[in-house]
């Protein structure tokens, strides 16, 4: 049984869909890839698993558990959590804080709350800043604070949304070695990114969106010589281009 | 039923006049998101110009309406270069804050000049009379206060839509950088806007004491109708906050005639959490 | 409205100096200056009582963000608790200090259910609302004593009644005991799951709930404690004017001295109330008692302005000055060192 199972999602908002009965699945201890380009639905899609939306159509399952239109903090208390792409700090409490907010969910009494809080702070590297006030970390500190608080939450599933983007090469080096560790301690990852080069060394499947629909569903190695999915981050035109020069070379 | 629809035309009348005091509170609400605490004390302060000037120059209510509208424009804008400039941009509670504090200042300022005592004016030209239609009695001092009202409201309206300068209020209510960076002088428009809103709230009081005793304590009940017709019209909207107005003046004239006067406020506010729960964002909010 | 925490909150040196301050709260009717002049016992006791009552709002207006201008509501509930047990009952006060906690609590909850539906100005206005229909509504209806309020009776002065009439001694110790449990829960809350919940809440709604917090209920309970608290606060009231009426204790005007007394004093922060009481009370019975009986006013008019300035040089309040000062000292020791 694999840990969330989305099936035939549909999502409107008014006439716009923004999401046409996308369905994929996401085993245990791998990593997910949810790639396509700008307006593909790849936020639409989380917000959806997250409870931030309700799905106009389709059934979620987490765990085998139906989730479809429950609310946000159920679903986090199910053990799947997320990030969110433009950061969302509590900025009037300081970085420690913030994650504790995240420990409490699964340890209710303050020390095993502090002790878990102060292994995902160091663990993201923010041990430096933790008592600083989060609104006045750099862009990079916010994106690495909401890792910190999600995983703090003890997750089974952590959705990453675009954790890479807008950072430097070594920066993004950094997050694909957090990443990879965590799914070593046994964590299961889906990660929304728009940038490749990070997640496509590290991901055991990639579903890539355009449009609101699914294109494709596979290996990473698959995925980057897979046609459409060509087309849809290049256009038809240079696509057709780029196999024609393929060709000649 | 001749009854009901004398009630129901002494609300409108009354509805008229709260639409034109939330009409200046929804200009500022709408173009600076600021709740103006002090909306009901403007309309205090109005009516004793309109008294004062009655009382010492013999000016008629009817004629010190303009003045007291000019005074409190001033009063207005004061207000928005001494105290709000600095509370742009932070909570809305603050503003919300230090609009009380003036309002405060107002009341008690006022108490310590002119006394608490209820101050009446006698003999001006619209006092007593009144306009029999049919079996209708319509007092004219209200009748005039609600065309002044609808008048006023008309041409806020007007300006706020189908001027240039509407346009950039407009603008700067929409987004204040994108403003300035077509050229709108925005500090220039907040101060109008708060002087234009303090304006049409003392074109309302200067009118009142035509029919309505003068006390310091007297604009509270007012300011507090204007922000449920504000909010409940939906923010920024004047046709909303008109109709709302309205609502209020027939609901409140409605309860008080047939439940009982001491239940009009209640009536008045429940119908605002009634509506407000069912619309969170007015009737014409979105 | 920052409530800054950076390390473990069971027990710091900052709890230290609150109980030392306690100490010297208890020892203070013994001050001969103080015990020889009932005016200024009265001023200490309506700072403990206000000090209290903001910190009953601090709760869910600082901590959990949700400003109501509705507290005045809860505070009349435990004032009318309190003073229908005694004049129309003939009881002992406490079974009505208790029912008007739970009563108040349960309003607060039905009440606030559909107000936190709203945002921003929406619900600001809603809270004034409130306080309205309940402020005429009560100056109605008879059971509650209608526009004439409850007056006491005179009756046997001490702790089963609540009530004393030689020295406000008994009063002052009162009042003291429920700054502590005000103050003490809500220092508690601060260091605990449920405080940390509160302030997430304030900070970022939608942020709170990916992370599992059920903020409906956060703010339901907290708006629950606060209501609850506030009516405790009110029940003292009555007992210490023995008297109550609806423009008394349920007036926009009241609701509004909560608010501004924690803002004044720093919201969201364990000692902003306490700030906040410690300045305008004095300032508002001092001001009163020189100029009360002359132009009628003044003390308000200085108010009026003293709101203005402070809401609009320092939002963060007293508590915003003092970091201010701090910093400035720091840095200029920093400098001194180099």
């Amino acid at each position: 049984m694999p840990l969330l199972d989305v099936q035939n999602v549909t999502m409107k908002f008014g006439e716009l869909v923004a999401n046409r009965r996308v369905s994929f699945t996401v085993e245990e201890k791998s990593i997910v890839g949810l790639i396509g380009p700008n307006g593909a639905g790849k936020t639409t899609l989380f917000n959806c698993v997250s409870g931030l939306c309700r799905p106009t159509e389709g059934t979620i399952l987490f765990n085998g558990e139906n989730i479809t239109g429950l609310k946000p903090y159920q679903i986090a208390s199910r053990g799947a959590v997320r990030t969110f792409q433009v950061v969302r700090p509590l900025k009037d409490m300081t970085v420690f804080d913030n994650v504790l907010v995240g420990a409490f969910l699964k340890c209710s009494d303050n020390k095993r709350a502090f002790k878990k809080a102060e292994e995902c702070i160091e663990l993201c590297s923010l041990g430096s800043v933790k008592g600083k006030l989060a609104g006045e970390l750099s862009i990079g500190g916010k994106k690495r604070l909401e890792m910190a608080r999600a995983l703090a939450t003890n997750p089974k599933l952590l959705m990453l949304d675009e954790v890479m983007a807008g950072l430097t090469s070594t920066e993004v080096k950094e997050s694909v070695d957090v990443i990879c560790n965590l799914r070593q301690s046994g964590l299961t990852l889906m990660v929304v990114e728009h940038v490749l080069e990070g997640i496509m060394s590290i991901a055991d499947k990639i579903v890539v969106l355009d449009g609101g629909i699914k294109i494709a569903e596979d290996s990473p190695e698959r995925i980057v010589n897979d046609d459409r999915v060509i087309e849809a981050y290049l256009g038809a035109k240079y696509s057709q281009r780029y196999k024609s020069e393929g060709r000649v070379h | 039923m001749e009854t009901f629809i004398q009630v129901l035309i002494d609300g409108m009348l009354s509805g008229m006049v709260y639409a034109l005091v939330a009409a200046g509170l929804c200009l500022i609400w709408g173009v600076m998101d600021v709740i103006n605490f002090a909306h009901g004390e403007y309309l205090m302060v109005a009516m004793y110009v309109s008294y004062w000037l009655g009382f010492l120059a013999n000016v008629d209510p009817v004629v010190s309406t303009v003045a007291a509208g000019a005074f409190i424009f001033m009063i207005g804008a004061l207000t928005y270069k001494l105290i709000i400039r600095f509370t742009i941009g932070k909570p809305g509670l603050v503003a919300l804050l230090a609009t009380f504090g003036l309002a405060i200042f107002l009341k008690n300022l006022c108490m310590n000049q002119f006394s608490p005592n209820f101050r009446i004016m006698s003999d001006t030209w619209l006092s007593g009379k009144t306009l029999h239609v049919g079996g209708l009695i319509i007092a004219l001092p209200q009748l005039t206060a609600a065309v002044l009202a609808l008048i006023v409201v008309g041409l806020l309206y007007l300006l706020v839509n189908s001027t240039k300068f509407g346009w950039a209020i407009q603008a700067t209510a929409m987004d204040r950088e994108a403003a300035e960076l077509v050229g709108i002088n925005t500090e220039r428009i907040y101060i109008l806007v708060f002087g234009i809103g303090g304006a049409c709230v003392g074109v309302a009081g200067g009118i009142m004491p035509s029919y309505l005793a003068v006390h310091p304590e007297v604009g509270s009940m007012f300011g507090l109708i204007a922000f449920i017709c504000v909010a409940m019209g939906g923010f920024g909207s004047i046709p909303g906050a008109f109709i709302s107005g309205l609502l209020v003046g027939v609901v409140e004239a409605l309860a008080g005639f047939y439940i009982a006067p001491v239940f009009k406020y209640v009536a008045v506010f429940g119908l605002y959490l009634a509506v407000i729960f069912l619309r969170p964002k007015g009737i014409f909010g979105w | 409205m920052v409530g800054r925490s950076v390390e473990l909150k069971t027990f710091s040196s900052r709890d230290i100096a609150w109980l030392a301050f306690l100490a010297l709260l208890v020892a203070v009717p013994f001050i001969p200056a103080i015990a020889a002049n009932s005016f200024r016992l009265h001023v200490l006791i309506l700072i403990l009582l206000f000090a209290s009552m903001s910190q009953a709002w601090n709760i869910i207006g600082g901590y959990c963000g949700q400003v109501s201008f509705g507290h005045s509501v809860f505070f009349g509930i435990g004032a009318y608790g309190a003073g229908m047990a005694v004049v129309t009952y003939g009881m002992v006060p406490w079974p009505g200090i208790v029912v008007g906690m739970i009563l108040a609590a349960v309003v607060a909850v039905i009440i606030s259910y559909p107000c936190f539906k709203l945002s921003g100005h929406y619900f600001a206005i809603a809270t004034f609302a409130i306080v309205e229909i309940f402020n005429r509504v009560f100056l109605v209806w008879d059971w509650v004593g209608g526009a004439l309020g409850l007056d006491y009776p005179i009756i046997k002065e001490g702790i089963g009644n609540l009530m004393w009439h030689q020295s406000k001694v008994g009063y002052y110790y009162i009042a003291l005991v429920i700054f502590v449990i005000i103050f003490g829960m809500v220092r508690w809350l601060e260091g605990h799951r449920f405080g940390y919940y509160m302030r997430a809440v304030r900070e970022g709604q939608e942020t709170a709930e990916s992370l599992g917090v059920n903020s409906t209920a956060v703010k339901l309970i907290a708006m629950a404690l606060s209501a609850a608290m506030a009516a405790l606060c009110g029940s003292f009231f009555v007992q210490y004017n023995l008297r109550v009426d609806p423009p008394m204790v349920m007036s926009l005007d009241m609701s509004m001295k909560f608010v501004l007394i924690t803002i004044l004093g720093g919201a969201g922060t364990l000692v902003g109330p306490l700030l906040g009481a410690s300045v305008l009370i004095p300032l508002q019975e001092y001001s009163r008692a020189i100029w009360g009986g002359l132009g009628g006013g003044v003390d308000l008019i200085i108010f009026g302005i003293l709101i203005i300035l402070m809401v609009v040089k320092q939002p963060d309040g007293l508590i915003g000055i003092i970091r201010d000062v701090r910093r400035w000292l720091s840095k200029k020791r920093t400098k001194e060192e180099l």
